[in-house]
């Protein structure tokens, strides 16, 4: 059977792909960040996932606003890069997992949560840039991934309780696949960020290092979590942290924090990064 | 109208909601036709002529020819089809966050370097406006 061997959640920042695809990550803005993710490249080369399933908001490239999906899942064989306006980032293409796509897109419509089945899409930095952040600049990737979009342009994004509920579903998913296969669920997103208006440059380092805290500790207090919230606190953009209990659904109750990173700034956005483990 | 947002009384905040983005489809779908570069060659070789390809209004299109960023989300604007425009412009997101915000690039790039604007302050128009009474024209920062 398939099986979770760990979860990640990491922020998705545009100008992290460009530092890494413009040969600035070794200057000391872009250093302090990517040192951060040291340990985490090392840690995914040996638990060796066969595939990840990665949770991201898809930023006006592959949907406009002809259709808003709020959950959209990848069951493609293959995923092209997008072209944001400055050309592809020089990455290698996405190669998808459509049987086990199809299995948990079944699985999860029948458990209630109405997904909306992706054939054809592009995917953007909020999908690659956690990539290099992991896996840095191989000629592939070294695992397939399926994408699971999650709509947090047009508000309302779906709440924090139901990204933790679908990601329970997930979990039931993966687990009842019929193929051994090593699976890792990605949250990507956030922290605190805003990106637009008179008070862009919003960060509340507070706010995220407890909000770190609680998605290892106490998940469920997280889901309690309004956009309200979020939005005041977090910033405009910082909303995208509900993805991260996709994630944090996807594993067990108690779980084990392997690593933590947390770095102001990367551009507009704080930087944060977990690596959980489930607690055998 | 509908009745009054819970999130309303964020300050400098426009939250890009199902009424915002019918207000803003047709300059939106504009910026989204930038993602080819074909389109962006035509842009940048005749701006008025391409954007009166899309049934935007006469404010719209002025604010796009203008790199009127904040006056864009007000017409219904959203950050991430705004940035397929200041993407061709060869911007990034900090360079725009930074003129929104009326800040200088150095201004913004150094408050973001001490830890970003911090939300104490920040959480309520009416601290704002406290604020501008206190401090005539430094309620911006």
């Amino acid at each position: 059977m398939a099986r979770i061997i760990g979860g990640v959640t990491t922020s998705h920042v545009p100008a992290i792909g460009a530092a890494l695809d413009n040969g600035k990550s070794g200057e000391p803005y872009w250093k302090k960040v990517f040192d951060g993710y040291e340990r985490s490249k090392e840690w995914i080369r040996k638990a060796k996932p066969d595939v990840i399933v990665l949770v991201y908001n898809d930023h006006a490239c592959a949907f406009s606003l002809e259709v808003i999906p709020t959950f959209a899942l990848g069951c493609a064989a293959e995923f092209p890069i997008a072209d944001e306006g400055w050309g592809p980032r020089p990455v290698p293409k996405v190669v998808g997992h459509p049987e086990l796509a199809a299995h948990i897109a079944q699985s999860v419509i029948l458990e209630e949560f109405d997904l909306t089945i992706v054939n054809k899409m592009d995917v953007d930095h909020g999908l690659t840039v956690p990539l290099s952040l992991m896996f840095g600049q191989p000629k592939e990737w070294p695992c397939r991934v399926i994408p699971l979009a999650v709509n947090v342009v047009v508000y309302p994004p779906p709440t924090a309780r139901r990204c933790y509920k679908l990601g329970r579903a997930l979990r039931k998913a993966i687990r009842s696949y019929d193929e051994d296969l090593r699976v890792m669920v990605f949250g990507t997103g956030g922290m605190s960020h805003q990106v637009q208006g008179p008070r862009a440059g919003l960060i509340n380092s507070k706010y995220d290092r407890h909000f770190l805290d609680l998605m290892t500790r106490e998940p469920k207090a997280l889901t309690r979590i309004t956009h309200l919230e979020l939005l005041r606190e977090t910033g405009s953009e910082g909303i995208e942290l509900v993805m991260w209990l996709i994630m944090r659904g996807a594993l067990d109750d108690r779980v084990r924090e392997v690593h933590r990173f947390y770095h102001v700034p990367a551009s507009n956005t704080a930087v944060g990064h977990l690596i959980l483990e489930n607690v055998k | 109208m509908g009745k009054p947002n819970d999130y309303d009384d964020i300050p400098g905040t426009t939250v890009f909601d199902a009424q915002r983005s019918r207000q803003g489809y047709h300059l939106n779908m504009f910026c989204m036709s930038l993602m080819k570069a074909e389109n962006r060659a035509a842009f940048l070789a005749n701006e008025r002529a391409y954007l009166d390809r899309y049934p935007m209004t006469e404010e719209q299109k002025q604010a796009v020819l203008d790199r009127d960023w904040n006056r864009m989300i007000r017409l219904g604007g959203n950050i991430y089809f705004l940035a397929k425009l200041f993407f061709t412009d060869g911007k990034s997101f900090q360079y725009v966050a930074a003129i929104m915000t009326g800040s200088s690039q150095e201004q913004y790039a150094q408050m973001m370097l001490n830890g970003g604007r911090p939300v104490k302050g920040n959480r309520y128009k009416r601290e704002w406006e406290n604020r501008k009474a206190k401090r005539p024209g430094a309620a911006r920062g």
